[in-house]
Parts: C-alpha cells; sequence; structure tokens
C-alpha cells in the first residue's frame, strides 16, 4: 500500500458573491483573467513540492477545463515548476470524477515504486443563470505520493462503480455543460454511492461511526443530501462542502476538499472521500503523524481569507469569454511564437534567473554578457520563483490591452538581486504602494491566435 | 565614450517640413513627396544634383524603395533607416558623416511617418516572433514612472509635481498656437491640462504627446560648398548618439530620475562642440517632450538645470518662449505629435528657422546655438541623440 506525502491547494484571489447574479448566499472563488487551469495547477503543486521530499518523476493532470484540448497541459506544469524532463506526463479528464479517480491512479503508482504529482484544477464555467455558475467555482489541489511510512495519510480501502449514464455532460462543439434533471441523477446516483461506501466500508471493516470525516463530492447535490442522510452520521463527520466560500471546483474538488480535512486532521483520523459522477469512487485514508510536519504553507482558509469579493459580474462573464465587449483601440497582443519559447523555457515556465559566476550578480532575464561586470558566458542557472522582491516603483497603466484595466505594472527588486520590469495581479490598484512585499506567481498572459501565453507575474504575499 | 566630431565640416543648406497632424487626404508617399520638394526648393537644387538619401521612418515602408519609388529617385543609394523614436534624427546623422566622409557631396536626409492609418492609439510597434515574455506596458505607463521617483528623490510633493508637469504642457502648447504646422495650434488652458483623463501614473491624456502624420527633409553638404547652395545654411557642431546596455531595466541602482543614455549623448556632443556650459551656451532646443516628466528630467540630463532644479525652473519660467532657455519653441511632440521617421528633422527645421529668423511669432531673440534631441525606449533602456547647430564659427 501507498500513501500521500504532501499536498497543496490554490484558491484564487477573487470572489463572485451569489448575491451580485442573484443566486442565493455565500460566494464562489473566480479565476482571475490570467488564470487558467494549468496556470493554477502550478500555484498548487508549488505548495506540494515544497514537503515532497523529492521530486516526482510523473505528473498525472486532471480537468474538464483543460487550457488545450490537444497539447499536454501536463508539459505546461513541468515546466512552470521548473521539474526534470525525465518524468512522464499524462491528462485525464472526461468527468469531474477524474480528480478522485487520478488520486488513486496516484497511489497505486506509488504502490509501483513511483513517486507521482498529481494535481487536479479547474476553471468552472457554466451557462448565465443556471446552476453550474452559481454553484461552481475555481481551484486546484495536489498531492503527492510515496511509501506507507513516508505518508501523512495511508490508503486503507478504496472502491469504484462506473456507470453509463447521462448526468452532466458537454461535447466539443458546447460552450456549456447540460445536467438532466436532478431527481432522474439521483434516482441513479444514490445506490451506486450508497454501494461504494458500504463496499469500502466492509473492505476496511469499518463502521460509519469510526470515520473522522466523510467528504462526498458530486455532481448532483440531491445525491450528495441523501446519502449523507442515510449514513447515520454525526454533524461533525461530514466535510464542509466549501459550497458557500468556494463552490464546487470539478475535478479539483473532492481533492480541495480533502486537503481542507488534512489541514485540521491528527494522526490516526480515518477519512473517507467519495466522488459520485458517471458512477462513484470511495477511498479511505488513515493519518499518520507526519501530518503536521508536512502542512503546506497555504491553508484553504488562509487561501480563503486573502479574497477581493467585489468582482462585478459582468468582469466576470467578460473573463470566461461568455460576453463580449469593445476591445480597446490597440494592437491584439502578439501570438508567441514557437521556436523562440523553449529558447527561454527556463526563464519562461520556471522563471530561472541567471547569477554571473565571475562577479555575483544576478541577471534577470538571462544574460549572456553580464549586465555587471560584462563577462561572458559565465552565467548559471538560479530559481527565482520562490524569491521575494518588494516594488521598486509603479504605475497603473489605463492604455494597455488588459481584461481587468488598469495593468498595473511595477519595478520589482529581489532580496537576493535582480530587477523586473512586471506585471502585478491579485490586488486592489488603489492600495498598491512602494515597497510593498511580493511574491511571484505563474499566469496566462493572454492568449493569441490560439495559443496560451504563460509567464509570471508579481502579486501582493498571500 | 569618445567621438571626434564633424565640427563645422556640413553644412544644412534647405529643409523642408509638412503640416503635422491628420491628413486623411495624404499617403506617406504624399507626405514624403511634400517634404523633399520644399527642401529641394529650398536649397534651390532638383533632385539631379542629390548622390544619396537617407530616409528614416519605423512603420511607413521598408528599403529605399520607400523613397525612390513615389519619388522616381534615379538609380541612386536609398538608405531607409530605424533607431526607436531618434529614427528621423539618425537619418540626419548619418547623412552628415556621408558628406563629411568625401564619399558623396549632396545628400538628403528625410523621414516620414504616417500614424494615423492605424487606428490605434498611441504608438504601435512591430515586434519581432518573441517568446512572450515581453511586460507588453505602453510607453505612457513606463514613463509615467519618472514622476514619482523624481518626487521621492527631490522632496517635491505631487501637487507641486502635477502643476510643473501641467506647466510643461501648457508651454509647448502656446508655442504650438503660433506655427501653422503643428497638430494642435490653440492653448490649453492649466486647469485643463490638470484635469485631464488619467492614461496612466500621474500621466493625463494632457501630459502625452499626440498622434499625427507628417514628414520632413533637409538638404545637406560640406561647410565649405553651403554657399553654392544657401545664403544663410546652418552648421552641424556636433552630433551624438548612444544606446544603452539596458541596465536600469536589470539593476537596482537605477532610481527613474535620469537617462543615463542622455547623459551620455550630450557629454560627448558638447565635447564635439566645445561646450563647457550648457545652460549658459544653447540659447534654445528641441527635446523629446514625449510626455511631460520626460521633459523635465531631460533639462537635467541636458545640463540645463541642476539636478533636483528643474522643476524650480519650469515654475520661474526659464523654459518659456520669452525665458531665458527656450525649450521646444515649436511646440514640441506636444503640438506637433510625433510621427516617429519625421520627429527628429521636424526639430531641426524649427532650428533651421529660428537660426535663420525666420521664426516669425516664435522668433527668439539673437539665438546662437540651437540642440536637438530625441530618446527612444523607456526609462532604463533608451537610445538617445543630441545634436547641436549653429551659425558658421
Amino acid at each position: 500500500m501507498a500513501g500521500i506525502v504532501s499536498y497543496g491547494t490554490y484558491i484564487p484571489y477573487f470572489r463572485l458573491t451569489r448575491e451580485a447574479i442573484g443566486a442565493g448566499r455565500g460566494e464562489r472563488a473566480v479565476a482571475s483573467y490570467d488564470e487558467d487551469s494549468a496556470s493554477m495547477a502550478v500555484e498548487a503543486s508549488r505548495d506540494a513540492l515544497r514537503n515532497a521530499g523529492g521530486a516526482p518523476d510523473q505528473i498525472l493532470f486532471s480537468s474538464i477545463s483543460p487550457p488545450y484540448a490537444e497539447k499536454l497541459n501536463a508539459a505546461t506544469i513541468q515546466a512552470g515548476l521548473n521539474l526534470s524532463k525525465h518524468i512522464g506526463g499524462v491528462d485525464v479528464g472526461g468527468s469531474s470524477r477524474a480528480g478522485l479517480s487520478a488520486i488513486g491512479l496516484g497511489l497505486d503508482l506509488a504502490s509501483a515504486g513511483r513517486k507521482p504529482l498529481v494535481v487536479a484544477s479547474e476553471v468552472t464555467v457554466g451557462a448565465p443563470g443556471g446552476a453550474r455558475e452559481s454553484g461552481g467555482g475555481d481551484g486546484a489541489v495536489a498531492f503527492t505520493f510515496g511509501a506507507d511510512d513516508d505518508a501523512i495519510a495511508t490508503e486503507i480501502a478504496r472502491a469504484s462503480n462506473t456507470e453509463e449514464f447521462l448526468d452532466a455532460w458537454r461535447t466539443p462543439e458546447m460552450a456549456f455543460p447540460s445536467q438532466w434533471e436532478e431527481r432522474f441523477g439521483a434516482n441513479i446516483m444514490v445506490p451506486i454511492v450508497v454501494d461504494v461506501l458500504t463496499r469500502v466500508l466492509e473492505a476496511a471493516a469499518c463502521e460509519a461511526s469510526d470515520i473522522s470525516k466523510v467528504i462526498l463530492d458530486g455532481t448532483n447535490p440531491r445525491v450528495t443530501r441523501t446519502v449523507l442522510a442515510g449514513a447515520k452520521l454525526a454533524p461533525e463527520q461530514i466535510a464542509d462542502d466549501l459550497s458557500s466560500s468556494v463552490g464546487r471546483t470539478g475535478t479539483a474538488h473532492a481533492g480541495l476538499m480533502l486537503a481542507n480535512v488534512l489541514d485540521q486532521a491528527s494522526a490516526g483520523d480515518k477519512i473517507l472521500v467519495m466522488c459520485g459522477a458517471d458512477g462513484a469512487d470511495a477511498l479511505l485514508l488513515e493519518v499518520t503523524d507526519k501530518i503536521d510536519s508536512r502542512r503546506p504553507p497555504h491553508s484553504v482558509s488562509r487561501w480563503l481569507e486573502a479574497k477581493r469579493s467585489d468582482l462585478p459580474y459582468n468582469a466576470f462573464l467578460k473573463w470566461r469569454g461568455v460576453l463580449p465587449f469593445e476591445p480597446p483601440r490597440r494592437p491584439d497582443p502578439a501570438r508567441p511564437a514557437a521556436p523562440p519559447m523553449p529558447r527561454a523555457e527556463g526563464w519562461k515556465f520556471g522563471f530561472v534567473g541567471g547569477r554571473c559566476t565571475s562577479c555575483g550578480a544576478a541577471n534577470l532575464p538571462p544574460q549572456r554578457v553580464c549586465v555587471m561586470c560584462g563577462s561572458v558566458d559565465e552565467m548559471e542557472d538560479e530559481p527565482y520563483a520562490d524569491a521575494d522582491c518588494k516594488i521598486a516603483t509603479y504605475t497603473l497603466d489605463h492604455l494597455a490591452y488588459s481584461l481587468q484595466p488598469p495593468v498595473v505594472a511595477a519595478v520589482v527588486d529581489f532580496e537576493k538581486g535582480g530587477r523586473i520590469n512586471c506585471q502585478l495581479t491579485d490586488m486592489d490598484p488603489e492600495q498598491v504602494k512602494i515597497g510593498d512585499e511580493l511574491e511571484m506567481t505563474f499566469r496566462r498572459m493572454y492568449t493569441a491566435g490560439g495559443v496560451h501565453n504563460y509567464f509570471w507575474k508579481a502579486r501582493p504575499k498571500r | 565614450m569618445s567621438s571626434n566630431g564633424i565640427c563645422d565640416r556640413v553644412a544644412i543648406v534647405g529643409m523642408g517640413c509638412t503640416n503635422f497632424g491628420e491628413h486623411w487626404d495624404k499617403s506617406a508617399s504624399d507626405l514624403l513627396i511634400d517634404a523633399t520638394e520644399s527642401a529641394y526648393k529650398s536649397a534651390g537644387v532638383d533632385a539631379e544634383q542629390v548622390d544619396a538619401y537617407w530616409l528614416g521612418t519605423t512603420g511607413s515602408g521598408v528599403s529605399g524603395l520607400t523613397a525612390s519609388l513615389p519619388l522616381k529617385i534615379q538609380y541612386k543609394p536609398v538608405t531607409r533607416l530605424e533607431n526607436m523614436c531618434a529614427t528621423g534624427s539618425e537619418a540626419l546623422r548619418n547623412a552628415a558623416y556621408a558628406v563629411a566622409s568625401g564619399a558623396y557631396d549632396l545628400v538628403c536626409a528625410f523621414g516620414v511617418e504616417k500614424l494615423k492609418d492605424s487606428g490605434f492609439s498611441g504608438l504601435t510597434g512591430t515586434a519581432p516572433p518573441g517568446d512572450g515574455t515581453d511586460s507588453g506596458l505602453t510607453a505612457p505607463a513606463n514613463f509615467s514612472l519618472l514622476a514619482p521617483a523624481y518626487c521621492k528623490k527631490y522632496g517635491v510633493d505631487e501637487d507641486t509635481m502635477k502643476d510643473v508637469m501641467s506647466k510643461i504642457a501648457w508651454k509647448n502648447h502656446y508655442n504650438g498656437a503660433r506655427n501653422d504646422r503643428a497638430q494642435f495650434k490653440k492653448e490649453v488652458p492649466i486647469e485643463k491640462i490638470k484635469a485631464s483623463p488619467k492614461i496612466a501614473g500621474m500621466l493625463g491624456i494632457f501630459d502625452c504627446s499626440g498622434v499625427s502624420d507628417g514628414a520632413a527633409a533637409a538638404i545637406v553638404c560640406r561647410a565649405e560648398d553651403a554657399h553654392k547652395y544657401c545664403d544663410n545654411p546652418i552648421f552641424i557642431k556636433a552630433l551624438s548618439f548612444v544606446a544603452g546596455p539596458a541596465e536600469g531595466s536589470m539593476r537596482q541602482d537605477y532610481d527613474f530620475t535620469t537617462f543615463p543614455e542622455v547623459v551620455a549623448s550630450a557629454e560627448d556632443a558638447y565635447k564635439q562642440a566645445g561646450i563647457t556650459d550648457a545652460r549658459e551656451q544653447i540659447s534654445m532646443a528641441e527635446v523629446h517632450d514625449c510626455f511631460t516628466p520626460t521633459e523635465l528630467v531631460l533639462m537635467e540630463d541636458l545640463g540645463f538645470s541642476s539636478r533636483g532644479q528643474a522643476w524650480q525652473d519650469v515654475v520661474d519660467g526659464r523654459f518659456e518662449l520669452k525665458g531665458d532657455q527656450p525649450i521646444n519653441p515649436d511646440g514640441g511632440l506636444k503640438s506637433f505629435g510625433h510621427p516617429i521617421g519625421a520627429s527628429g528633422l521636424r526639430m531641426m527645421f524649427e532650428m533651421w528657422l529660428q537660426l535663420r529668423g525666420e521664426a516669425g511669432p516664435r522668433q527668439i531673440d539673437n539665438p546662437k546655438l540651437g540642440l536637438t534631441h530625441n530618446l527612444g525606449g523607456a526609462p532604463g533602456r533608451c537610445v538617445s541623440f543630441v545634436s547641436v547647430v549653429g551659425p558658421a564659427s
């Protein structure tokens, strides 16, 4: 058997209140205009890898909102994490259950001696006015896996069921997913979820009352309500479904709820994770005493606190490409060209700078001729993705192309040397000031000619 | 930096300059023909006498054909060049060196830009295929970084800074209102300038130069030949151009209150021209007022004001048309817009008029030495051009 070695999460900065769309209480998390499921996957994975005790040898990326339908999104994540190229990469999707299924695959790979990184990430888009739009959310979760004796949570039992029926679906041509009526779905799904729940408890020789937290995610809220009500659980056994603070984050959601439980878990806790979509998966885990030393820098609740909840509904619709809008009288951004990108891969994706071995000066982006001493080809790689930095000076650019004008542009100085001119993101333009401490974040700058352009921006520390 | 220079060895014997503005009815070719024919006429020469041409344009054409086709230049060297916002001045510099070398006797430097056909706001560039890591900032955003940095370094509060910036814009529009060739020929009340909508940082729309079409041309020969063409030529005292290593965009010690490239090119030009005190010896200057804080910082980089004192000189009116050292007497980029390939030569055209006493309502009393300046790029990473011109020594 194997277990989870480390985990990390990412919840974007913006929230859309349900009041703003006339859809009840609470709020949903919204990926910024410069984020997608791959960029958020990088952010969650960065946190997970801090405590992984080594680099992964396999990436499984799970999403039903992958940035590219064809082109390996796991490769973008590999590059964004500055990982070795000598690793496997797989994209999985097709159902919002794929995230929990990928966690199962991660455990299987770890049982075979591999060290996989499984990351699930979602930008949830629904038709305006519908339940998917208001109840959905954006976010990402990442796990690394390894042997039992290195795990923070080990697998006790697992059960699955796969079912062909029309629950939620979307063809490649459809802008928004469809879902059959809730009562029909519940009619099919309730017995399936009860079945995997029963089987996993039997396999573990457990009673429902032995479980510390039960996580039940799924496409159909009626299924969740019915199964939880019938399982004879105490209220404190039922995990927060994050519906009022994040919304359902598709393939990431079961994992995100699990991470939120792990944030507060103690050694010996038994956690049951289930997801009902196109069938069901159930996974029973037991937390080990390594949990306290492996908690990620950002807990779910920390992400939830650092937010901005005043996003207007029309901005949300523009960001997701739902609402057409008048473009600025500026040229469209240029599509990045294929050959220059691999030449700049370390800088563009991994945010790896240069340091002159002759004089020690930082060179950002990496230069062949040192900006300080002029030495030629004496540069070595130096990672900057996690480097602390602050605003040397900044400006608000009302003219530059952006889905959220004004662009906040700053001259950013790194504590360990080096300066860049870059865009800021995830902040209130009115609050920015010289000297503010920043951290770097991997973003989708824009999409042009069908090509997503990824690079790094700075954001106030979250 | 070491330049030998060509002080007093090359003269400008004729110039032409179109009106700058929205020439919806004229192509780049039309503007180029107008400016060139006017320059020929001014020098009293015809096309057959001109040995070679240097054409500055950033985006209105490529190759010498951009000029040779419309003007029907007969199998002669036409060099098209680009050096960002210094493009027009670079045409003149290269043309001047060509006659100084003796390779040619009579040459033409011209520049043209047709910006209004794009339909865009502000300037746009044509970058080569890239990796997508550029910051994507606009020119006003880049130059807006000067204002807060200047305030911080010299203890100028933001209200005072806004007044200073507005006064620079007001001055240039005042001058432009006295120039028939300007795009904007109206004075603008200072309160209107101050209240204009924000573009970037502290910059309002009136802190930014406009977008226009235009062309200008100069006929150039060696000094000893000048009086063959012209009774009243002007003489090149210095031409300097530098491209910087863009250190300011990478080094933390750059503070956004100066353009090291401008300092270097001014120092070089002053050495060529034998100038020891630019504040006293330069009678007037056309400088690159792409944005109002740029002009402010240039006053210090060019040595017209001491460090940290340019804002006070602006307040005191030193750079106004009737001040001790008029800056941008023709109205500057502020009144003319910035058709890039033409701007440097448009600046030289004002020196041509002023030094010959032909500037009409803008005429400066008894000017001695004039300076023109361009910079291209952004604070921390730019190119800079400085020329000094005057009467025969």
